[in-house]
């Protein structure tokens, strides 16, 4: 097993405020990637905007860090030029769900190989403290001044009935517990959420840590993660949230698979030269 | 009338009475009997029904724009529009079933030559066939090799099995004895002679755009699909497994491009396909390409807006969206193909420059030159070698070293073992964002370092004309042959054009013949004259005179020769 301090990034200017759930995130992070023996170099954080889609500017490894809401496509784009690299898609609930939304809900049908972290702090954090699209409803913001009158988007339901591969849920205060999930995702041949909830300790005053303590219960063994709808179902419980690997299924092609190129022939895109005489002949065997 | 070189005819008919067909099987047989054939077609947002049309100009040397006149009308549905009707003339030929179109021609100039065409049909097998028999017709009217008509229809429907292929050989044949009645009562309207096109091929723009690309390197287009556009975006998904290309039709142009970036960033040579809706949301993820150097081509298929417009007719309104796109400052190359030799040679070129200098190039095309096919040598078809001008990654290895000219050595994730970096936020060299004025001023610095290369590796402008020229005429993209024709046919000695290919950066050649002429006039086909103003702002010259259009449909040679001739006086 690698010392997760492969991962340390020491000149990072860490710019999480002190006791932000981000850093046991970043902490599960480095130690699922280091259990699986793997390397920096190995590895593409890819990001879009917000505290959370800072990750990659404090670890040491290969790294987009984007535009807002659209790690998704970015990081599919990466993966379908080298499906040799490990892809991780990383940001917070707004960046995914509200900004991303649409690509949200692409992704998940196209299911590239990616593993998709999102950290979930009902709130946007680095625009101090807007209602974001999970933000509970009456939550009272300076801009949602009545209270948040929308319902809040359930994204595992979501991915789930989209029929996403891999769906799971985990808390930032378990960081054993999000690192074993984060590597069940990224062992997961196509696309995989896991939702990790996070208390944002500047903006959200309701989702605190022990909020998301005393409303989250660990998923037990008797719960068969094959089974879809025992899955939606779990998904849908919004007293208690079930946390763990609520859906799984394998074997279906990834989006990688159906582009046909790596068929026979498992090269990434860099290393191929294009066959430009088959250019020639196509011309010649015009009218 | 044509001078005997030249025949000009006009087939119109509503969507979904194989117009296209008729195209195809002209382009095809007239080229392998030796005939220099050009053709562009104009058609309504309709999938069935409406009036669309193909002017195909049939000549015995190379022609390469869209003229109004028409010797021959061959009209296969009722309601042929006012565009179409505004063009007849007293020499224009009108071959139409009467018992189809009524009096519709009643009060035209031109003669009407009635045909049976769906009495002909149901003989021939069906009334599916009127179009094949129109084709006949206007190959009965030149000297169309029958054998050549033969082996298309084999070639074309033989998997179809033989009674398809007989019965669409026997539609040609009926065409091609009216075609020769038609010839004989109508003697004005005379063939072109041959020419030896053997060796020539015909391409369409979409064609020429599309294989330019992959010749340039291109393996990975995304887009989202909207006209004129998505003809790549389908060229590139047919051949993808030929050509080993990613090709994803995503959820939207945002989606489109990011993804390109994602792939370029780790190594792919990508393309994004859309017109100007599509690219006005692009915007976002072209800045991001900016900021983080990565390669890409966008290519930019021009139709009429503002916003929705009009959906499959064509204009050059988009200049202005192509030179300033994106948010912040950052290199970019915009070049405009003429011509399909170009719209091959510049896209592959649009690839060569993105990746050797790590900038984003837009190619701009229009909806008429994608539509449009033509026979080309294709030897004219140029391409450099594909280079993704990779490095492999050693120890110290920085994605964004600030190397003297700009260009920082580019590796990606996998090739070497260091890492690479990549980011929209202003960054240090190895792309952590870093908030530090003077390392801003250096980055920003170092990107346009790579800007005034785009300046000395330019695309040249194709400048003709009498040697002691004193007056220009300046046009760009599509309209190019056009008023190149147009000025052919005034013969001015003190005239030159200047089609300027490479719009952005403006290069030095544009510069100074700006400066060396006493007259500038700007032909372009948009309202508010883009490219004019371009050239004012960087020269600070400003024009005596110009001709625009912006009604939807591309300029012809006769509407530019007036044109002129009237500025000119
Ligand atoms: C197109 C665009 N719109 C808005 C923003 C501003 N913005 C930056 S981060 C953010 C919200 C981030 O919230 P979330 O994704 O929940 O992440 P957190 O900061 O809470 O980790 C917004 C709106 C932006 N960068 N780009
Ligand atoms: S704003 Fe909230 S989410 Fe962001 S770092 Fe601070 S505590 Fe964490």
């Amino acid at each position: 097993m690698t010392d997760p301090r492969i991962f340390d990034l020491p000149e990072a200017d860490m710019a999480w405020c002190p006791g932000c759930g981000d850093f046991k995130i970043l902490e599960a992070l480095k130690k699922a990637l280091a259990d699986m023996d793997m390397a920096p170099e190995d590895v593409v954080v890819v990001s879009g905007i917000g505290q959370a889609a800072k990750t990659p500017h404090f670890m040491k490894c290969n790294f987009l860090n984007g535009l807002h809401g659209r790690a998704l496509s970015h990081a599919t784009g990466v993966k379908a030029a080298n499906p040799k690299l490990t892809v991780v898609a990383i940001g917070g609930d707004g960046d995914m769900y509200g900004e991303g939304g649409n690509h949200f809900l692409h992704t998940v049908r196209r299911n590239p190989d990616i593993a998709n972290f999102v950290y979930n702090n009902m709130v946007y954090g680095l625009t101090k403290g807007q209602a974001s699209p999970t933000s509970p409803r009456g939550m009272v913001t300076p801009v949602q001044t009545r209270g948040v009158s929308s319902e809040p988007v359930n994204p595992l339901a979501l991915a789930i009935v989209q029929g996403a591969t891999f769906v799971a849920r985990a808390f930032s205060g378990d960081v054993d517990h999000t690192a074993e999930t984060m590597k069940a995702a990224i062992k997961h041949r196509g696309y995989a959420l896991v939702d990790v909830f996070q208390p944002c300790v500047s903006f959200n005053k309701i989702n605190t840590f022990k909020w998301f303590k005393d409303h989250t219960y660990r998923l037990g063994d008797e719960h068969d993660s094959s089974n879809r709808s025992a899955a939606l179902a779990l998904a849908m419980e919004t007293e208690r949230f079930p946390l763990g690997i609520l859906y799984r299924e394998e074997g279906r092609p990834t989006f990688e698979d159906s582009l046909g190129i790596y068929e026979k022939d498992d090269t990434p895109l860099h290393r191929r030269s294009p066959d430009v005489d088959k250019v020639r002949e196509t011309i010649d065997s015009m009218a | 009338m044509a001078s005997g070189k030249d025949l000009s005819v006009v087939i119109c008919g509503g969507a979904g009475y194989g117009v296209q067909t008729v195209e195809d099987i002209l382009a095809k047989v007239l080229k392998r009997s030796g005939y220099h054939v050009f053709a562009t077609r104009e058609y309504m947002s309709r999938v069935r029904g409406g009036n669309n049309s193909t002017e195909i100009r049939i000549s015995s040397t190379p022609v390469d724009g869209m003229v109004d006149e028409i010797d021959l009308l061959v009209v296969l549905s009722p309601g042929v529009r006012e565009n179409i009707r505004n063009r007849i003339t007293k020499n224009t030929v009108i071959a139409a079933d009467r018992s189809s179109v009524g009096e519709e021609f009643e009060k035209t100039d031109g003669a009407l030559f009635d045909v049976a065409l769906g009495e002909m049909a149901k003989e021939a097998g069906g009334a599916v066939y009127a179009n094949v028999i129109a084709a006949g017709l206007v190959l009965g009217i030149t000297d169309a090799s029958t054998d050549q008509a033969e082996e298309y229809f084999r070639s074309r429907f033989g998997k179809k099995g033989d009674k398809v292929v007989d019965e669409n050989r026997s539609a040609c044949g009926k065409g091609l004895e009216l075609g020769r009645d038609m010839a004989e009562k109508f003697p004005d309207l005379a063939p072109p002679e041959k020419d030896d096109t053997s060796s020539r091929r015909v391409m369409n723009g979409v064609q020429a755009v599309s294989l330019g690309a992959i010749a340039g390197g291109c393996d990975f287009v995304t887009a989202y699909p909207m006209s004129p556009a998505t003809g790549v975006l389908a060229f590139a998904a047919q051949n993808a497994s030929e050509f080993g290309l990613a090709v994803e039709q995503v959820e939207d142009e945002i989606s489109a491009i990011n993804m390109a970036v994602g792939a370029s960033y780790a190594g792919a040579s990508p393309m994004v396909t859309t017109s100007g809706g599509g690219f006005s949301l692009m915007y976002e993820g072209f800045s991001l390409a900016g900021v983080a150097e990565t390669p890409l081509v966008a290519h930019l298929a021009q139709r009429p807006g503002p916003a929705t417009g009009m959906a499959t007719r064509t204009e050059q309104g988009d200049l202005n969206l192509a030179v300033h796109a994106g948010h912040g400052e950052f290199p970019r190359l915009v070049l405009a193909p003429g011509t399909i030799e170009e719209a091959y040679s510049l896209t592959a070129r649009a690839f060569e420059i993105a990746h050797r200098y790590q900038v984003q190039s837009i190619v701009m095309t229009d909806q008429y030159l994608l539509n449009t096919f033509r026979d080309v040598d294709p030897d004219d078809l140029t391409a450099a070698k594909p280079d993704k001008c990779l490095v492999t990654s050693g120890p110290g290895y920085r994605r964004y070293e600030d190397v003297p000219n700009g260009v920082s050595p580019r590796s990606v994730p996998g090739l070497g073992k260091e890492i690479v970096g990549c980011d929209s936020h202003e960054h240090d060299e190895e792309g952590h964002v870093f908030e530090d004025f003077d390392l801003r001023v250096r980055m920003s610095d170092k990107r346009f370092r790579k800007g005034e290369l785009l300046k000395e590796d330019f695309v040249p402008a194709d400048i003709r004309g009498p040697e002691n020229w004193t007056r220009l005429v300046l046009c760009w993209g599509s309209t190019g042959p056009i008023v190149s024709e147009a000025l052919k046919d005034l013969e001015l000695s003190d005239t030159a054009l200047m089609r300027i290919r490479q719009i952005w950066p403006v290069a030095e050649d544009v510069v100074a013949a700006v400066e060396r002429a006493d007259e500038l006039i700007f032909v372009e086909g948009n309202h508010d004259g883009q490219l004019e103003n371009l050239i004012r702002s960087v020269t600070g010259r400003s024009a005596q005179g110009h001709l625009r259009n912006y009604c939807g449909l591309q300029f012809s040679v006769e509407q530019v020769r007036m044109g002129l001739s009237e500025i000119l006086g």
